[in-house]
């Protein structure tokens, strides 16, 4: 089970959050054009990454927010967490 | 009968407190401490089960964890459970167990024909013997293995024991109390760390109870007894005894199994069987030791024939001789140890050692004892069926190729020992990059993966000072890291005899012309045949080999035969070892019973039960509920002898003619406020939001992006920046995640905040042409007419004193109106609508008449919204705004979702308008179509029309708008049922939708 540090409450167990895929996508704005093949890319293709990935989590039975998490999902390794108005750099 | 293999002295049991247990229906005695393994051999029986696959006789092989034999059925306290080790399971008084995998019974089993038809059951028998013919399979080859398999029964009983789960925080985790596990805990402790140490068997100290060691002038027992002592008053430790670390899992999270109750004749009253700890530590310190390996030689398996260290265990902590004219076996010095240990209980052993000319402290001591032994010599075979009666013994050459003359000698039992296995099962679960140390011909770990140390024997360290001295200082370093303490404990002076090199021999070759099964896994029955027949095969990877022979698999996961294996295999590719590489760890080490993994989960408790607040209420009025999601609900209000279909049908019947009224509280409601809450609104629903009056519902639609319908709801403008959003029931959960998702990572910008209040709101919807009069009188003083409350109005009002919300929304189709108020007046209110309804004829209604409302409507729910399903197939695509962009509506363009014939919600009628068609049904257009029959669509919701009196149903139908007045067919293979249909409009009740606004 992960230990998840939530910028907001600390390190907290993985039982406590739910997870939220990748974090990396980025919705298209609202009203804008956008092309079929740009859409199918944010609804569905994600790239399933080994090693380094940001991904969503929020933190369900805590503090209700969505975070980010450096995680190498081969590893399980956490080396970030994020809040959700914090960019990835 | 009498214990005539019990020692007259000796050992850590209570001889004051005798017990008395039963096995396979025959009464023994025993001692408090004994296992049931120790109480057994001290009434001389070592037969106590047949082999997994040739029904061989099984007696014991260890004293612990790693036994593969001893594998009985336990009776305790009415209950059974299987796969219990003899050799863990402690004597209680009442005890009962049996042998599993024989049948008439162990003495004379049937199955041991399979001994006899061996050359049938070879590698790999499974897949080849079973394959043909096909038919075979299912009906004759499965129940026989089935029934010949396994090792016990389980109980189909519900099991009436209470189990726990604990979750627990150290800086420090110590596995086993052994010598390095002592001394590690006890220089962390008292550097200030928080210990937790645990310890598998019932006795703390690990090797320290069974050897000749002195530690600071001290036995070895008795060292360990004070540190023990220590370690018990310090407020920062946590010790366990009876609790095995079984997992080793991310993070460093570790599991422990501890048999809290498993050692006594009954659970005590509120404790638990079993506890599960999920331990987080940020150290952990791993001191599991190491188990004794066997050195294969023809029957090795006969009951008599067992690991020197258990011989020893036997003697030391239970007073009990495994053998009164024992064979030592060994390739190294421990088997020594066990031959000093019999004469000191005056019991003559003859050791046979495979080295020529071994020299050291151990072995001048027996020499010096007179212990007859003789060098580079081994035992060619045990010679007895169900209890060693001799063995055939030979001198063996140099190269350990040759045997000479098979001489044969009488003994009744045989220790062996093939050196040491380190216990690096936890180590390799976290992650542990594990090595091969040639030194001790095994794998110890290498580089950590997480935050994890090795000691002492589970590291390849044998000798005590060294173990001691490594266990003290990394206590001392990672418990200073820790806590920055620097307090040191002071090294005790250590006395150990010397032991020399062991000899890498580890399997007797065969004589000529004998055939003789070497067995290398002794709970799977593998032996070197197999292992040189999957190779033949061309089985290379060793996780194929394992899985093809099944050596190393089952209960015990080859504690004992993993590296013997793994020595054939590498000999036979001409490999070394750590090129053949093991095969993975994975939790748990040792079996862990269901029930300790499940804990308190069970029943009532797997989840939480959510009540409206005017259950009780429901409760007295003969409700018979029903579970929505967590909720329970009222399905329908029982009347005499009515079942679910008439109370239904009554109730919805009085809905139409009467007024009805109905619990709505456990649907999901969420507070929005601020600024920017109709923007938020706007984006996340299909239709428009932004100018919805205050005082003023809408209903609306949802999308996930990918353009299928997510829920659907009203949402009602309480004031300028002030919503009430309101879900369905199964969905409000994840509704409010969206809405969170949205705010938080996409549209920041948002001023607007979302709480749920699905709890703080009790609601009553009062539906049926009556109900505005119902309502009049409910608040006297509020204008109520169509023109004061019109559909999908919204006002404030006082009930008799309690604040209301009321809200002109109906589900049900007919003139209605929910009411909500606080939870703790829900009771209230509900009391007070049931007692000023009764003029209008009012009866409250479940949810069965709740659906047979809202299906004859046509109106959608979660049976047509089941998360396969777009707006226009639930026909609700005039609520999709061409003016504003939402979320999910880029989707809807897409070729499958636009497509012509797109399936379509519709009615459904049978011709006979009698036969109830079952929801799940398929409708096809030709009922007598070959197989596959292509499939039209399906029946999502069923009812029976209360309107029309005949059977309705809705479904999701291809080309659904092109079809109404076609004739299909319904079929239901699972009900066995063909239906010939009329297909007609969902809406099968007032169409133009006039009551609700009436």
């Amino acid at each position: 089970m992960l230990h998840i540090k939530c910028p907001h409450c600390g390190m907290r167990s993985q039982n406590e959050f739910s997870y939220g895929g990748d974090a990396s996508v980025k919705r298209p704005q609202l009203g804008s054009e956008v092309s079929d093949q740009d859409w199918d890319n944010f609804v569905y293709n994600r790239k399933s990454l080994r090693g380094k990935h940001w991904e969503l989590w929020q933190h369900l039975f805590g503090c209700r927010q969505w975070i980010k998490v450096e995680r190498d999902t081969a590893t399980h390794e956490i080396f970030n967490t994020l809040k959700a108005n914090e960019e990835i750099s | 009968m009498s214990q005539d293999f019990r020692l007259k002295n000796g050992g850590l049991i209570d001889r004051d407190k005798k017990i008395s247990f039963k096995f396979n229906g025959k009464k023994y005695f025993g001692y408090e401490g004994d296992t049931l393994a120790s109480a057994l051999l001290a009434n001389g029986v070592h037969l106590v089960g047949r082999s997994f696959k040739y029904h061989r006789p099984r007696g014991f092989f260890g004293a612990g964890v790693d036994e593969p034999y001893a594998i009985i059925q336990l009776y305790r306290n009415g209950e059974t459970e299987p796969n219990i080790k003899a050799t863990e399971q402690e004597l209680f008084e009442g005890l009962e167990a049996k042998s599993v995998n024989c049948w008439p019974n162990v003495n004379f089993d049937v199955g041991a024909i399979n001994n006899f038809l061996k050359i049938f059951l070879p590698a790999g028998f499974y897949y080849k013997t079973f394959m043909w013919p096909k038919s075979f399979w299912y009906k004759i080859y499965e129940p026989f293995i089935r029934k010949a398999a396994g090792l016990g029964t389980a109980s189909i009983k519900h099991d009436k024991e209470r189990y726990e789960h604990k979750y627990e925080y150290c800086d420090l985790l110590v596995t086993g109390s052994g010598p390095s596990g002592l001394a590690s805990a006890y220089a962390a402790a008292k550097n200030g760390a928080n210990v937790i140490l645990a310890e598998d068997k019932s006795r703390f100290g690990g090797t320290l109870l069974t050897s000749d060691v002195n530690i600071g002038n001290q036995t070895g027992k008795e060292w360990a007894d004070g540190i023990i002592s220590e370690l018990k008053e310090m407020p920062n430790v946590t010790i366990k005894n009876r609790s095995q670390v079984f997992g080793y899992y991310d993070h460093n999270m570790l599991v422990m199994s501890e048999r809290t109750s498993d050692h006594l004749p009954k659970t005590k009253k509120f404790h638990p069987k079993q506890r599960l700890w999920y331990i987080r530590a940020k150290e952990v310190l791993i001191s599991s030791g190491s188990i004794e390996r066997p050195i294969v030689f023809g029957n090795n398996d006969t009951p008599g024939v067992m690991l020197s260290s258990a011989a020893k265990e036997y003697m030391r902590v239970y007073g009990v001789l495994v053998g009164k004219n024992p064979l030592i076996f060994t390739n190294n010095d421990s088997g020594y140890e066990t031959a000093i240990e019999f004469k000191k209980n005056n019991v003559d052993s003859i050791i046979l050692d495979t080295r020529k000319n071994p020299k050291s402290e151990i072995i001048d001591e027996a020499k010096n004892l007179g212990i007859d032994i003789k060098y580079s010599y081994v035992v060619v075979a045990a010679q007895g069926y169900k209890k060693v009666k001799s063995a055939d013994i030979a001198k063996i050459s140099e190269d350990k190729e040759e045997l000479g003359k098979i001489e044969n000698i009488k003994c009744d039992c045989i220790c062996v020992s093939g050196f040491w296995t380190p216990t690096i099962h936890l180590a390799s679960q976290s992650g542990n990059k594990t090595q091969f140390n040639k030194d001790i011909d095994a794998f110890v770990p290498g580089s950590a993966k997480q935050n994890e140390k090795t000691l002492g024997a589970a590291n390849g360290v044998f000798t005590l000072d060294e173990t001691l001295r490594s266990s003290f200082e990394t206590g001392h370093e990672l418990s200073k890291k820790i806590t920055n303490n620097d307090n040191k404990v002071s090294f005790p002076n250590v006395i150990e005899k010397k032991s020399t090199t062991h000899d890498k021999f580890w399997c007797v070759p065969l004589p000529k012309g004998k055939n003789y099964k070497r067995f290398l896994d002794f709970q799977n029955d593998v032996a070197v045949s197999d292992i040189e027949i999957a190779l033949k095969e061309g089985y290379r990877s060793i996780e194929h080999v394992k899985r093809y022979t099944t050596l190393g698999m089952a209960t015990d996961q080859g504690k004992t035969s993993n590296l013997n294996g793994l020595q054939l295999v590498s000999k036979i590719e001409n490999k070394v070892v750590p090129a053949v590489g093991h095969t993975t760890f994975r939790p748990p080490y040792s079996p862990v019973s269901i029930g300790a993994i499940v804990g308190r989960e069970v029943g009532k408790h797997s989840k939480p039960t959510r009540k409206s607040p005017m259950h009780l209420w429901h409760e007295k009025n003969n409700a018979v509920f029903v579970d929505a999601g967590v909720w329970l609900r009222p399905r329908y209000y029982k009347r005499g002898n009515e079942n679910l279909f008439e109370a239904a049908k009554r109730e919805a019947k009085n809905v139409r003619t009467n007024v009805g009224v109905c619990d709505v509280t456990t649907l999901g409601k969420i507070d929005i406020k601020g600024p920017d809450a109709a923007e938020l609104l706007n984006r996340v629903y299909t239709n428009a939001w932004l100018k919805l009056p205050i005082g003023k519902a809408r209903y609306g639609v949802m999308l996930r992006e990918d353009g299928i319908v997510m829920d659907d709801g009203t949402t009602t403008r309480i004031s300028e920046n002030h919503y009430h959003m309101t879900t369905t029931t199964a969905q409000a959960a994840n509704v409010l995640s969206h809405l969170e998702y949205y705010l938080q990572l996409v549209w920041p910008e948002l001023n607007v905040n979302v709480v749920s209040t699905t709890e703080q709101w009790a609601g009553a919807a009062i539906a049926g042409p009556k109900s505005r009069d119902l309502l009049q009188k409910l608040f006297p003083s509020l204008d109520v007419s169509n023109d004061g409350l019109p559909f999908m109005g919204y006002m404030e009002g006082d009930l008799f004193g309690v604040k209301a919300r009321i809200f002109r929304i109906s589900f049900s189709g007919e003139l209605a109106y929910e009411v909500n108020v606080e939870s703790d007046n829900g009771n209230f209110m509900w009391e007070k609508i049931i007692e000023l309804g009764e003029e209008f004829k009012i009866q409250p209604y479940g949810t069965e008449a709740l659906s047979t409302l809202r299906i004859e409507m046509g109106h959608v729910a979660g049976s047509e919204l089941d998360g396969r399903t777009i707006p226009y197939d639930n026909s609700l695509e005039g609520l999709l705004s061409k003016k504003k962009d939402f979320i999910g509506k880029r989707s809807l363009s897409r070729k499958a979702f636009t497509a012509d014939d797109r399936q379509k919600v519709v009615g459904v009628v049978p011709l006979d308008k009698k036969t109830s068609i079952p929801e799940g049904s398929h409708l096809v257009k030709d009922s007598n179509a070959p197989l596959p029959n292509p499939k039209l669509g399906y029946i999502s919701a069923s009812c029976w029309s209360v309107e029309h009196d005949n059977p309705f149903s809705l479904a999701i139908l291809k080309d659904g708008k092109n079809m109404i007045g076609q004739k299909l067919f319904v079929m239901s293979p699972l009900k066995n049922k063909i239906i010939p249909v009329e297909i007609v409009s969902s809406h099968y009740v007032d169409p133009k939708g006039e009551r609700v606004r009436s």
